[in-house]
């Protein structure tokens, strides 16, 4: 098999960046257990059991270190520590602590591992196994990649039990009642003749007794939460406009400022003239910033007219001005000299029999933008013993080793205040404006202050998803899919991104192939080559990485063939889909709920895609009708599979925003370049889904898997399921997107 | 100057052509308006003045003395949820939650002049507010719920 064969060179390559990035470590280090960062400011008579729980008097507090950006981290961390507890729902607080090695992300080398995620041989162990122990070591706080509930899912269960016993080995302590005579419900130790002591009464003599470990963990049947609907924690505060996001903290003294940089992403500041807008209502202070200018002002809004003000002398942009030059780039890029990785090489590819027929397509995805609502900001107070961050990040660690190579100070000086962020979609795993809201402060010493970037700035800023060129060929013979090759060329996504951190090349960029390699189909021949073509625009992780753009190079592309062999498109994919039984019950159920083969209405088409992504697969239906020359979006169906849904509502809705993201987008955003500076500059230029054009969505969540996230899976199908709907309607093949410079929509 | 605000008079000394949005957040502390687009794209800014729905990012400060401004902070709190915001909670909408102020302001503008919207009514009232995170599904539902339990 040639996806075993390859095994061998990359587990070198793992080993080899794990020491050429600094982290050669011994066995010792790997079994050390990281400190509870809750003991740095316990307070008299507050306990703490392990990093994820607190208790004083007043109350029980639990620490949620996943950012929640929106997919309700915070909730869904609550439920499954207060499952174990025995917390009634609400009647706690939560917190997102302190940044620490202890939040270490248990789940990221899932992923990270250019491994196929349903690959339980020694070589994909170990593998794992080694990413694990780096990610461990490094103690990489981060949300990202749907890991939260696979991370979270038997840790925080285990931090519940622990706390939990420890609270009942209190409570007999106190009453000298054996712990196997007592119960918990409700946050109150039962004793056996109904009287009830609280979690928080016991909280101070809990503090003094070693924490209960290894406790087994509940069975499935006995949960109250988990499975549930629980309303969302923030639900309320979301509802009446009074959640609190990064932007609308106010500190007292604190000074107002936006920023303009050089909108040629990473070019110089050659010069500027702030004549006029120095003598500007409210301006206070210009400050230059490494690659750009700071307007300090009584309202954020004062500074943002001053910048518009400023004559600035730009440079050079660090990529091709035009956007022309980019898809060049791209093309010329599927080179040897670029091969970045084969992932694939099963049968010959190349020998194709006489009586097959042979198909080949281009396939290309642009540049997009992040853009959450909550435009970026940061508050930092730089004073001479600490940094204060107020800001919503996903990776609060390297967070604090940015701010302080900066200030000057030692990372763990950086105290950072993590905030729920108004979406992210990627925007926030970046550190510009924390750095240069750091960069700020610096020269307003002892002050707060809070950085806004204007909408603008937020577009002309955004480091994009990559852009793609595909090409790709195959082969039917029979009625049947017998061959499939692509060559994909691409800037390398984690290339780019770790560069901007400091950290080198890890090997092959698994995101590149991400979406393509791990789909679960058995093609006689198949081949999967990967391009990281240097020197284009610096690019970012964007709601579903690699696999956004994956999904609809393979899925787009496989439609193609299936319909060259003549066979039904829902039948093929079921037929060829050997590799992977849960993604075929999910194949087979997407088509059940919508009904698959009943006879549609003139002029209307479906669509199917299948995407395994983050060691999920998706499956989408997607129904267009053809009005009069325009598209119109009526209705999804999905089906995916994350082993357990946690909360079915949460995940019902985060499905649903997840698709609506994959087919706006692909409809109708990108990012092109002209003299180096992004074309598009506000929502009406980019603007995804509308209320308008948004399909009925309904979901189903299946449970055959492993314990999976669900924050990126149902994006990447969602792409290739509306063209090949599309096609369905027309006839016509849609191989780029947004789609709209290809047709209309409604 | 002096403005109405969720029935208080409130006195600002801004310049006259700033937009209402950054007086209520920055001079006011009414942070429930949010910033998303500065140019009427979003709808994340919308409160109501005199009754209509407005983006607060396009008003200028100085034409609004003598009006009545209400904000989501006016609309209802979660002590006294306006039925509006009870739909919003009953149907889960919020994901981020940032565009929700604004959905919710626009949504109770389009009830108050149309009791029984039709799904095309709420497209054509609500297709001016973008939500990033895609929970317009919810909020067609929440509008339809909403609309029942005013009696519509």
């Amino acid at each position: 098999m040639g996806k075993l064969k390859t095994y061998t060179r990359r587990a070198f390559l793992v080993g080899s960046a794990a020491v050429a990035g600094g982290v050669a470590f011994g066995a010792y280090l790997v079994a050390r257990t990281p400190e509870n960062p809750n003991l740095a400011d316990l307070a008299e008579g507050e306990a703490t059991f392990n990093p994820w729980v607190r208790i004083d008097a007043s109350g029980i507090t639990l620490i949620t270190p996943h950012a929640d950006i929106g997919q309700g981290a915070a909730s869904m961390q609550a439920a499954l520590i207060a499952e174990e507890m025995d917390l009634n729902w609400g009647d706690f607080r939560t917190d997102f602590g302190r940044p620490a090695a202890a939040y270490w992300n248990t789940a990221m080398a899932g992923d990270a591992a250019p491994v196929l995620p349903w690959d339980e041989g020694f070589g994909a162990r170990a593998m794992r196994a080694t990413m694990e122990s780096v990610i461990k070591v490094v103690g990489l706080q981060g949300t990202g990649g749907s890991t939260s509930v696979p991370d979270s899912f038997v840790k925080l269960r285990e931090a519940g039990a622990m706390a939990r016993e420890t609270l009942k080995a209190a409570a007999s302590a106190r009453t000298g009642i054996s712990v196997a005579d007592l119960r918990t419900e409700g946050g109150a130790v039962h004793l056996p003749d109904g009287t009830e002591i609280s979690y928080t009464e016991l909280a101070a003599e809990a503090a003094g007794i070693e924490p209960v470990h290894g406790t087994p963990l509940r069975e499935p049947s006995e949960w109250r939460l988990i499975g549930q609907q629980m309303p969302r924690l923030d639900i309320l505060a979301k509802s009446t406009g009074t959640q609190t996001y990064g932007l609308d903290i106010d500190l007292p003294d604190m000074a107002r400022a936006s920023v303009r940089m050089n909108p040629r992403k990473g070019g110089a500041l050659n010069g500027f003239d702030a004549s006029t807008a120095e003598g500007m209502p409210g301006v206070e202070q210009i400050v230059e910033i490494t690659g750009g200018v700071a307007v300090v002002a009584s309202n954020t809004w004062y500074a943002i007219q001053a910048l518009d003000a400023i004559d600035f002398d730009w440079g050079e942009a660090p990529y091709p001005a035009e956007q022309a030059d980019h898809w060049a780039a791209l093309e010329s890029g599927i080179s040897d000299e670029t091969l970045d990785s084969e992932w694939i090489n099963d049968g010959d590819v190349d020998a194709i029999p006489a009586d097959a027929v042979e198909v080949s397509a281009e396939y290309r995805a642009p540049y997009v933008a992040h853009q959450p609502l909550e435009p970026l900001n940061a508050i930092v107070l730089v004073e001479d013993d600490t940094v204060q961050v107020w800001t919503g990040h996903q990776i609060p660690r390297i967070l604090q080793q940015q701010v302080a190579a900066i200030t000057g100070h030692s990372a763990d000086d950086v105290i950072l205040h993590n905030q729920y962020s108004g979406g992210s979609f990627g925007h926030r795993l970046e550190f510009e404006y924390v750095k240069q809201a750091a960069e700020i402060a610096l020269q307003l010493r002892g002050r707060p202050v809070k950085l806004t970037y204007s909408r603008e700035e937020d577009f002309a800023q955004d480091f994009p998803r990559q852009i793609t060129f595909a090409r790709s060929r195959g082969a039917v013979r029979d009625g049947r899919v017998t061959s499939f090759d692509i060559q994909i060329a691409a800037p390398s996504v984690l290339g780019s991104q770790m560069g901007r951190i400091g950290f080198g090349a890890m090997g092959p960029d698994t995101q590149l192939p991400a979406g393509v390699w791990q789909q679960p189909y058995a093609f006689q021949n198949n081949r999967v080559r990967t391009y990281a073509v240097p020197g284009l625009s610096p690019v970012s992780s964007w709601r579903s990485v690699g696999a956004s753009v994956g999904g609809f190079l393979a899925e787009g592309f496989l439609d193609e063939l299936i319909h060259e062999a003549g066979a039904d498109p829902l039948e093929e994919r079921i037929r060829l889909c050997t590799l992977d039984e849960v993604s075929r019950l999910t194949l087979e159920a997407v088509g059940e709920m919508a009904n698959w083969g009943e006879s549609l209405p003139q002029g209307t088409g479906r669509g199917v895609a299948l995407v395994h992504s983050f060691g999920v697969p998706c499956a989408q239906i997607v129904e267009v009708t053809d009005v009069d020359g325009a598209i119109r979006l009526d209705r999804v169906w999905v089906a995916a599979d994350v082993g357990r849904v946690v909360d079915p509502v949460n995940f019902e809705n985060i499905v649903q925003g997840g698709v609506i993201w994959g087919l706006g987008h692909a409809i109708n955003s990108e990012i092109t370049y002209t003299d180096g500076i992004a074309d598009q500059t506000n929502y009406h230029s980019a603007e995804g889904m509308r209320m308008y054009q948004a399909p009925e969505v309904t979901v189903r969540g299946l449970e055959n898997g492993a314990i999976r996230g669900i924050g990126e899976p149902p994006v990447p199908p969602a792409a290739p399921a509306l063209a090949n709907a599309i096609f369905a309607a027309t006839g016509q093949r849609l191989r780029e997107m947004p789609f709209w410079n290809h047709i209309d929509f409604v | 100057m002096q403005l109405n605000i969720n029935g208080e008079a409130r006195e600002v000394d801004v310049e006259p052509d700033m937009p209402l949005l950054w007086v209520l957040r920055e001079e006011l502390g009414l942070t429930g308006t949010k910033y998303g687009c500065g140019v009427a794209q979003c709808g994340a800014c919308t409160v109501h003045i005199d009754g209509y729905a407005e983006r607060s990012c396009q008003a200028r400060v100085g034409d609004l003395e003598g009006t009545q401004i209400t904000t989501i902070e006016g609309l209802g709190n979660p002590a006294a949820l306006h039925a509006v915001q009870a739909a919003w909670v009953e149907h889960q909408v919020a994901q981020c939650g940032y565009c929700q102020s604004g959905q919710i302001m626009q949504a109770a503008s389009l009830l108050s002049e149309t009791p029984e919207p039709s799904d095309e009514d709420i497209d054509f009232a609500m297709s001016g507010n973008l939500c990033r995170c895609g929970t317009y599904p919810r909020i067609r539902a929440a509008i339809h719920t909403a609309a029942r339990n005013m009696g519509g």
